[in-house]
């Protein structure tokens, strides 16, 4: 096991605290910038979603992991974000331009809604968003001079530098990643520095933060704004992967989906986002293979176990009735949460740890480590 | 003119009267205690001054000017820093950045230059660090720098807590019960801390107290309180003395 010992002030701050982190984010950045040319177009795409979930995922982390405000009204900001572009291709802006204003125009309304936030806590804020990502499905649908109803609109490809970048392409790729990392550098410069610990003073103890010099209301409305500027940002290139973007793309399920990615992947650290995003994305191919292998396999198993081949068929049409049943998805993510909240309520990325912590401490590991104490003393009088 | 000044501050409830009329001053560089039953208002009086309450009337006074009507989050950047009866810290924070949330009336950078980490940021959050290094070393909190605060005992808390509000650099500290929930020996280092927080960084202080021992060592003056009226006021030998004061406490 590795001990630090720090002799400078800067050991407190660098965002890499010792070499061994150096290497093995240089070895991922290595894997990833090779990915596209190594493997099939179907799992780059897959990649491409991986970055975009996990965008929208940092932004979400930041507005509720860290600030502690709960949000059900992402897929919203992703739509704001996404029929920005859609609306400014066609007066030829270039890709740039609405890129930015896509972000700018997001984080405004973010920021609008972060304002009736302000009197809001834990549950009834998670209505209030609901209703907002309701109002802006419900706008994208009839607003049809701007956004063309349900018909949808269809996205151009990318002019970038005088080239076009195709959705399918390696550089789309290259340009999703990249917004990542930019997205998770500025988060993390933001949580290193006075306005990331005002979120998280926020997060513990609003009547603490104000005591301290927080301008409690200000900051929440930082927070909204900054989270939804990053999904425009996601928003955009969303837009730009699917090449056709309709209101019923952007519904509640998706808002789930994002509160699944940070749910699952841990909300107490940026990995979290990234891991919860691959765990999301992953969940289609897994619903395929439920629809098109898993009915014949069990059949298969039904019939070696001395099943008639008239019963094997009949399971095998029961099991395949059950896998493309309407809702499937839902029923799956609402079991998901539920498992990851009472079994893993620290997700992905703190499972990861305690893995790491294991073979670190090896036979002294305690499961205790990671055990949460319920504390009592806490005043609720002051909120 | 006084330091530190409350005029006529009432907070009723409805019918209850939390806080009834009560004036008293802070003078520059003293310690001021205000003793009490359960109830007599003690806490509200800091809340009023934290602004977390609004008076029903009255007016408070700070350095000359009016902050009655002050935001609560402008309380902390004119220079009074507070600490809570029951402990309000960030629990899911380390040791390190919930000291740091201490200095921000001292941040002055701006988010764009934060999302950038540009080199005066970097420089800031130094010179912040410094600073609460010095915290960390007059109360002596080294070995808990780097632990979450949800991990932490309960004494080791109350430190912290007194730790952020120094953090602050504030001119007039709150105290809030500083010795409850702490066994002799952590309430023998908190009167040292406390006295010397006045002599060593000039801080005034405002303390509510229910340990008389150490209410005797550390405060300049004593004001009594009960059913949120002032009953008597003065040195601690003399309020504890006073008629009002022990048919309060022990009944007439």
């Amino acid at each position: 096991m590795r001990f630090l010992f720090k002799t400078d002030y800067e050991d407190d701050i660098r965002l890499f605290p010792h070499s061994g982190y150096v290497f093995s984010y240089g070895i991922l950045l290595v894997l990833l910038s090779i990915a596209p040319f190594v493997l099939s177009s179907y799992l780059v795409s897959q990649l491409v979603f991986v970055c975009i979930y996990a965008t929208v995922g940092v932004a979400l982390l930041i507005l509720t992991g860290f600030t502690g405000q709960a949000s059900l009204g992402h897929a919203a900001f992703l739509a704001i974000g996404a029929y920005t572009a859609a609306y400014l291709q066609q007066f030829n802006v270039p890709f740039p331009v609405y890129f930015l204003a896509a972000g700018l125009l997001t984080g405004v309304i973010g920021a609008l809604v972060g304002f009736p936030a302000l009197r809001l806590q834990g549950i009834y804020l998670v209505i209030a968003t609901i209703s907002f990502a309701f109002i802006v499905e419900e706008i994208l649908a009839r607003w049809e001079s701007v956004t063309h109803g349900n018909e949808g609109m269809r996205i151009k490809t990318i002019q970038l530098l005088g080239t076009s970048v195709s959705r399918d392409s390696p550089a789309f790729y290259f340009l999703c990643l990249a917004v990542l990392i930019l997205t998770i550098v500025g988060a993390l410069n933001l949580l290193r520095s006075p306005t990331g610990r005002a979120f998280v003073a926020i997060r513990d103890s609003e009547t603490a933060a104000r005591s301290m010099g927080i301008n409690v209301s200000l900051y929440k409305v930082k927070s909204f704004a900054i989270s939804a500027t990053i999904t425009g940002f996601a928003g955009v290139l969303f837009a730009h992967k699917l090449s056709f973007i309709s209101p019923e793309m952007f519904t509640l399920q998706l808002s789930i989906e994002f509160i699944i990615v940070i749910l699952i992947g841990g909300t107490f650290s940026l990995h979290g986002a990234v891991l919860g995003a691959i765990f999301i994305v992953m969940i289609d191919p897994f619903l395929t293979y439920l629809k098109d292998d898993m009915p014949g396999m069990i059949a298969g198993v039904a019939a070696a176990f001395g099943a008639g081949s008239a019963r094997a068929a009949h399971i095998q049409d029961s099991v395949a009735a059950f896998a493309s049943a309407n809702g499937l998805k839902g029923a799956i993510y609402g079991v998901i949460i539920v498992l990851f909240v009472l079994f893993e309520p620290l997700g992905l990325y703190g499972r990861w740890l305690k893995i790491k912590l294991f073979f670190q401490l090896f036979p002294l590991y305690k499961r205790a480590t990671f055990k949460r104490q319920k504390i009592y003393v806490k005043s609720e009088r002051n909120r | 003119m006084s330091y530190f000044r409350a005029e006529n501050l009432s907070l009723h409830f409805g019918g209850l009267k939390a806080v009834d009329a009560v004036s008293f001053a802070v003078e520059k560089g003293e310690i001021l205690s205000i003793i009490g039953p359960n109830g007599a208002g003690k806490s509200s009086i800091f809340n009023l001054i934290s602004r977390i309450y609004s008076p029903t009337s009255g007016r408070i006074f700070f350095e000359d000017q009016d902050i009655t009507e002050a935001p609560a989050y402008g309380i902390a950047r004119l220079g009074i820093a507070r600490t809570f009866q029951n402990i309000e810290l960030f629990e899911n924070a380390t040791v390190l950045s919930n000291l740091l949330v201490g200095r921000h009336r001292h941040s002055t950078t701006q988010l764009w230059q934060e999302l950038l980490f540009l080199p005066s940021v970097r420089s800031n959050e130094k010179a912040h660090r410094r600073r609460v290094e010095q915290v960390i070393e007059f109360l002596d909190l080294e070995p808990h720098r780097d632990k979450l605060i949800s991990g932490l005992p309960y004494g080791v808390r109350k430190v912290i807590e007194l730790a952020r509000a120094l953090c602050s650099e504030p001119k007039l500290i709150l105290l809030d019960e500083p010795s409850s929930g702490l066994n002799v020996e952590e309430t023998d280092d908190m009167s040292f801390w406390i006295r010397d927080m006045k002599s060593e960084l000039g801080i005034t202080v405002l303390m509510v107290e229910h340990d008389m021992t150490l209410v005797n060592r550390v405060s300049d003056r004593v004001i009594a309180l009960n059913y949120g009226r002032v009953l008597a006021m003065g040195t601690p030998a003399d309020v504890q003395v006073h008629p009002d004061v022990v048919a309060a406490y022990l009944g007439a």
